[in-house]
Parts: C-alpha cells; sequence; structure tokens
C-alpha cells in the first residue's frame, strides 16, 4: 500500500516547508467530516508517530497513519491551479462519491 | 475536489500559516519578550522560568558576552565591562551623560565624546547600539526557542519621549540583532493596549509609567473601544534609578572618604542601595551596611529623601492634565506602569493627587510587553485588520501651501495614524498647466510660520480656464508616521508625488514650542489670514477689470474710465499695508464704480449671442 505526489506538489511542499522553517514533511490523512463522510487532512509533520507509515517521493517524506492509509491507498496528489485558486488535489481511487463542494468523499 | 492548504498539525480548522512574531519591551533595567500563543499574549520565560531580563551586558576577553542574569555579578566583580542601564545612553553623547549620571562605572573613548558614547571593555569598544543588540539577540533567541521556529517579525516599544536618534538607534540596535522591526511602539500606548482589550474601560485614562530610567504620563481618551491621545508628558531622564542614586548619596554621605577603586565602591554602593529600595516595597525599615558600617533607613525617612522625585512625578501628571483642559475629576482610571510603581511611596503620592487608587492588576513591568505582543500579532498578519487598534496620534497638522501663503490643513493634529485624507484643488489661472506643492507641518496659519517639509510639482494639466482642473491631493501617513502626498489631475490622471518624514529632526520640546507659537498668535494669525484672503480677492478683481478693458475699453466714457483707474489705484495702494476690512471697502468701491461698465459689456455680449435669432427660437430655448 502507498501513495504518490507528483514532482509539482512535491516542489510546493519542499517551499512551504522550507518558508515554515522546520518540519520533516507532511502528514496525509482523512477524518470523518463533511457531508460526504470523510475530508482529507493535511498537515505539516514535526513528528512520526507509532503506526505511522512514511513515503518518500521527489524529494518529500508523506507520512500517513495506518487508519487513513485503508481510506487512501493509491491516491495521488498533485498541485494546480483553478483561476486564482491554488492548492493540493487528491485523486483517490477509493472515493465513490464526492460531495457537492468537494470537501469529502465517501468510499 | 476542493483544492487542500497544508495545515499546521493539531489544527482543527483551516488557518492561515500562523507567523511568528514577538512584542519586546526594551527597558531600561529589565527587557521581556511576549508573544500571541493560542489567542492569548504571554510573556515568555527563560528556561529556569523568569520572564524579566535584566538589562545587563558582561564583555568578556575572548568569550561571548553574558547577557541578563549571568551578567548581574559582574556589576560588582568587573563594574568597568558590566554594562547597564544602556537604554538611557540610547542617541546621546558622552558630555549629556556625564552631567545627567554622577555614577558611571565605566572608562570612555574621551575622543569621542561628541558622538555616541564609546565604552572601553576587555572586548573591545562598544557603543550603545551593540549593546542594546546583544540584549535584542538574547531575548530573540529565547523566543524562539519558546516558539520553536524563527521569528518573522518584531515590535519594541520605546518611551514616548524618544527623539528621533534615539529611536532610530533602537532600530539599529534591532538590526543589527537580525530582527525585522514592524513598528516602534509608544510605551504608553502599548500599555492602553493591554488594558484596553483586555478590560474594556471606557473614559479618560492616564498612564504612569515610571520605569527603571525613563518616566511617561500619556492621557488616553477611550471611547468605544478607539483610543486619542489627549496629552503626554516626561521626563527621559527620571526612573527608579535616580531612588537608587538618592539612596547611595546617603550611604556616601555617612561614609568616610574610601581610597580603594572608586568604580567599584559607586557600584556596590548602587547594588545596596536598589537592595533597600526593593526591601521597603515589602518593610517598614531596612537594615543597610557597608564594610564595617551599618545604619537603618525607614519608609518615611525615604519618602523624605525622595520627595523631590516623587514631586516630579506629581508636576507631570498636573502638566498633563492642563494640556488636555481636564481636572483630576475627569480622570477615570490611572494604570500604573514599571517596575517603579511598586513603591508605596509613588503609589501613595498618586492616589492622593488622583484622590482614587491606580490600577495596578497587570503586572506593571509586564503590561508593556503584553501590549507590544498583542500589535506585533496584528502586525505579522495574524488577526484581520479590522481587530486593529491603533493609537498614534500626529503631533502637528500636516497640510499644504495654497494661494497667499496661507496653510490649508489636510491632517489635522491629534488624527490617529494611520491616515490617509484627500482634498480637491484647481487651478488659479487659465490655461495653467503646472501646479507647485508645498507641503508643511504645523499649527500656524502662515506658511513662514510653518515647518516645510517638502516642495514638488504637478506637471501636464492640460490647459483649462482657471477653476476647472480638478486636482486631488492626498496625504497619507503610515503607521510609522512616514508621510506620502500625492497629487493627480483627474481628467488627465497625471500624478506626481513625495515622501516625507514629518517627525524628522524634530523633538518634543520642538513640537511643544511650536504649538505654544500657535496658541500665542492666534489672534494676529487670523487677522494675517483674513489680510492675504481679501488681498487675493482685489488681485483676482483688478486683473477682471484689466481684462475687459483691454478687450471692450470703447465701451467706456472718459469720465468712468478715470473714475475706475482711480479706484484700482486706491485698492493697489492698500494691498501694500492696509487691515482687510479697508481692503475690502476698497473691493466694493471698485465692484459699485465698475457696474455700469460691467453691465453693458453684459448687454452687448447678450445681444450678440441673440443676433439673428427669431423670437421665437429665443424663446424655445
Amino acid at each position: 500500500m502507498a501513495i504518490s505526489i507528483s514532482q509539482n506538489a512535491a516542489n510546493h511542499v519542499s517551499d512551504q516547508l522550507a518558508s515554515r522553517g522546520h518540519g520533516l514533511g507532511i502528514r496525509v490523512g482523512v477524518k470523518t467530516t463533511g457531508c460526504s463522510g470523510m475530508a482529507y487532512v493535511l498537515e505539516f509533520v514535526d513528528k512520526v508517530e507509532v503506526g505511522d507509515h512514511v513515503f518518500e517521493e521527489n524529494g518529500v517524506k508523506l507520512v500517513v497513519d495506518s487508519k487513513s492509509l485503508v481510506y487512501i491507498d493509491g491516491t495521488e496528489m498533485d498541485f494546480v491551479k483553478q483561476g486564482v485558486n491554488q492548492g493540493f488535489e487528491f485523486k483517490n481511487p477509493n472515493a465513490k462519491g464526492e460531495c457537492g463542494c468537494g470537501e469529502s468523499f465517501s468510499v | 475536489m476542493a483544492l487542500l492548504q497544508i495545515q499546521e498539525p493539531g489544527g482543527k480548522t483551516a488557518k492561515a500559516l500562523h507567523r511568528l512574531a514577538v512584542g519586546i519591551d526594551l527597558g531600561t533595567t529589565n527587557s521581556l519578550v511576549a508573544a500571541s500563543c493560542g489567542g492569548s499574549v504571554e510573556i515568555l520565560p527563560d528556561t529556569d522560568g523568569d520572564y524579566l531580563l535584566p538589562s545587563i551586558v558582561r564583555y568578556r576577553e575572548g568569550q561571548p558576552a553574558l547577557v541578563g542574569k549571568e551578567a548581574k555579578l559582574g556589576l560588582i566583580e568587573d563594574a568597568e565591562n558590566t554594562l547597564s542601564s544602556i537604554k538611557r545612553f540610547l542617541g546621546k553623547s558622552l558630555t549629556e551623560l556625564k552631567t545627567q549620571n554622577k555614577y558611571l562605572p565605566y572608562k570612555f573613548d574621551e575622543s569621542r565624546s561628541d558622538t555616541s558614547p564609546a565604552i572601553v571593555t576587555v572586548d573591545g569598544v562598544k557603543d550603545p547600539v551593540q549593546v542594546s543588540a546583544d540584549i535584542l539577540r538574547k531575548l530573540a533567541k529565547r523566543a524562539e526557542q519558546c516558539l520553536k521556529g524563527p521569528l518573522d517579525g518584531t515590535v519594541i516599544t520605546v518611551p514616548a519621549y524618544f527623539n528621533d536618534s534615539q529611536r532610530q538607534q533602537t532600530r539599529d540596535a534591532a538590526r543589527l540583532a537580525g530582527l525585522n522591526v514592524l513598528r516602534l511602539l509608544n510605551e504608553p500606548t502599548a500599555a492602553a493596549v493591554a488594558y484596553g482589550l483586555d478590560s474594556k474601560d471606557q473614559g479618560n485614562i492616564v498612564i504612569f509609567d515610571l520605569g527603571g530610567g525613563t518616566f511617561d504620563v500619556s492621557l488616553l481618551s477611550l471611547q468605544k473601544g478607539v483610543f486619542e491621545v489627549l496629552a503626554t508628558g516626561g521626563d527621559t531622564s527620571l526612573g527608579g534609578d535616580d531612588f537608587d542614586y538618592v539612596i547611595a548619596d546617603w550611604v556616601a554621605a555617612q561614609l568616610s572618604s574610601k581610597t580603594e577603586s572608586e568604580f567599584t565602591v559607586n557600584a556596590q554602593l548602587l547594588q545596596i542601595a536598589n537592595a533597600a529600595k526593593h526591601q521597603l516595597s515589602f518593610d517598614e525599615s531596612v537594615q543597610l551596611s557597608f564594610d564595617d558600617w551599618s545604619a537603618s533607613l525607614s519608609r518615611e525617612e525615604f519618602a523624605k529623601l525622595t520627595e523631590k522625585l516623587v514631586s516630579k512625578t506629581i508636576n507631570t501628571c498636573r502638566r498633563v492634565l492642563r494640556d488636555a483642559s481636564l481636572s483630576v475629576e475627569d480622570i477615570d482610571n490611572i494604570v500604573m506602569v514599571g517596575g517603579s510603581t511598586r513603591m508605596p511611596v509613588v503609589r501613595e503620592a498618586v492616589a492622593k493627587y488622583f484622590n482614587k487608587a491606580p490600577l495596578t492588576n497587570i503586572d506593571p513591568d509586564k503590561v508593556v510587553a503584553v501590549g507590544a505582543g498583542i500589535q506585533a500579532d496584528v502586525l505579522i498578519g495574524n488577526k484581520p485588520a479590522d481587530s486593529f487598534l491603533l493609537l498614534d496620534v500626529n503631533p502637528l497638522s500636516l497640510g499644504i501651501e495654497t494661494m497667499g501663503e496661507l496653510v490649508e490643513k489636510i491632517i489635522p493634529r491629534n488624527t490617529t495614524i494611520p491616515v490617509v485624507r484627500a482634498q480637491e484643488f484647481t487651478t488659479f489661472k487659465d490655461g495653467q498647466t503646472v501646479m507647485s506643492f508645498h507641503v508643511v507641518q504645523g499649527e500656524r496659519e502662515l506658511v513662514t510660520d510653518c515647518r516645510s517639509l517638502a516642495r514638488f510639482e504637478l506637471r501636464g494639466i492640460p490647459p483649462m480656464v482657471a477653476g476647472a482642473a480638478k486636482i486631488k491631493v492626498s496625504f497619507q501617513v503610515d503607521a510609522d508616521g512616514l508621510l506620502s502626498v500625492a497629487a493627480q489631475e483627474l481628467s488627465s490622471g497625471t500624478k506626481a508625488e513625495v515622501q516625507v518624514k514629518p517627525s524628522y529632526g524634530l523633538d518634543s520640546g520642538a513640537i511643544e514650542q511650536m504649538l505654544q507659537d500657535s496658541y500665542d498668535n492666534a489672534q494676529t494669525d487670523m487677522e494675517a489670514r483674513s489680510i492675504k484672503e481679501a488681498q487675493i480677492e482685489a488681485r483676482q478683481l483688478i486683473s477682471a477689470i484689466a481684462n475687459a478693458r483691454s478687450v471692450d475699453e470703447s465701451l467706456l466714457p472718459i469720465d468712468e474710465s478715470r473714475r475706475i483707474e482711480i479706484a484700482v489705484d486706491e485698492l493697489e495702494a492698500a494691498l501694500i499695508d492696509a487691515g482687510s476690512n479697508q481692503i475690502h471697502a476698497l473691493i466694493e468701491k471698485l465692484n459699485l464704480v465698475s457696474g455700469d461698465f460691467a453691465a453693458r459689456r453684459m448687454d452687448l455680449t447678450i445681444a450678440e449671442a441673440l443676433r439673428g435669432e427669431s423670437i421665437d427660437k429665443v424663446n424655445s430655448q
């Protein structure tokens, strides 16, 4: 089981880590919330916890806890611009449905 | 799907990246650093849990300098190389320092007495900026350890009465320490921020700030969360140190003359005096001893010794109230700031004068740093700008010169900054394409009595009749007091601007003098303005009549022409030295004698316009 990150997204992660000044990488996970059940979590990582999986690709560390990994296994993370908006996008093969706003998804 | 941003760990909701900003109270005796942590502003302690960093630096040969409590021992062991109360040295020359402080246990490089004092230490010559930078560096390091990250910005507080060179040296010290200064904040303003946000008081508040080396009184009016500074007063060389000197003097007077190193004796005396002063805040009397000498000092005796100092502070309060035209009954709260306000003699005197117990519920040592921390958090962008209370004011009016050397005030004095004000002006002559602007500062009506700040020109105004062009002049003063003036012609968009620092080279004494002059000369200024205005009106009339005559002299019979000439001559003569009433009377007279001529010209113009038109057509128009 694994997740991946595009070169473009990895560059943005590296930049943000550098401007923050500290941190090991980013944590990708899910939490229960929103209208469709699950939402992604994207945070800086200061400490790797017991049970975390660490993937390294394109120069950045992606940290996922075991519980989240089953929901997002195979997810590709990208960085996109949509008009004035820009941010990270997840392509998750496990997601069966998304709510209208795209905040949350279900499996 | 929605685009995601990377969040801080543990952050439950979407939040902008929190940038680290701290507020620093760079004090004479002690310094503190505060930062916003999870909504409230906290004073950051060192690894031992102490909040106050003694503003003391001890320089050592071949080793890094000791700062804070590690340096304190050096005051006795190594007085020459241990520098304290260095804030008093900022922006001053050695000569000034020596007249103000009797006990200076340092070696100075006398050859540099005209400039910044140069203190000779084992680690080389140090100036006050370097020493202050060492203190700031220590505080920044403490903050970075507490907050676990590099600092993005700092707000540093300075006494309200610091002049430009003292402020500049504080900035220089910060730069030397590698800090990004968001702004310098006046200490009473910072105290008001701390109290205003926490206690939501309303009314008139006196901030009584007696620190280690500086004294400030500020009178603030608080209405619906917005502060206005009504008046300030103070003394850059009065503080807790002076109370120490009084006790040291008292001890020295009772000692037989000592022959050992004078530096050590002075420093030791000061330390004994300081300890005794602190003890007297808790006990009714204290025992002092020095070598084989010993005596006791009671609170009552101490009050007597320091009576002059205390009454100095009360006199300042009195002056500040008078400046704001308020009486003691109008004051709702007195906020005590600075460690020296712990002295019962001070608290009692303040309570007695204001007939009200002063507020002391925020630690008087911490209140300024807390306010600075709040401001730092806002300025770095962690809080929305509308939750922003900005409390500094523009000390003198800023304006522009108009026709006849008159001053049009654009930003009146005591306006809170930052501020933007704009006003429209127009051209004075037909076809005028250039307009020159003269930016002035002051309260007087005539340009010659104000301070000239800058001149600039707006070129490329499209030619139009006088009064048709619209030129928008905007004045903007930013949070640091920097003034930008821009002039823009609205139809073509042509623009010119200039930036100045209005406070450059102005100290509080000069500001007070300018204010006083404006009060003393209010009457003559008003007369001068009305004369100038009458002169402008007269000149416009004379020039209009000259124009008319050059076009339609044929409409003017000789005797009438003669009468007009006489009236013009009289008016021109009056322009030299007559009062405004006389000028107005002569303007009336000229209007009267030229009235028939104007009427005939009007008839002629109408007749020309109507020639060849049928009555029907004119009626239907």
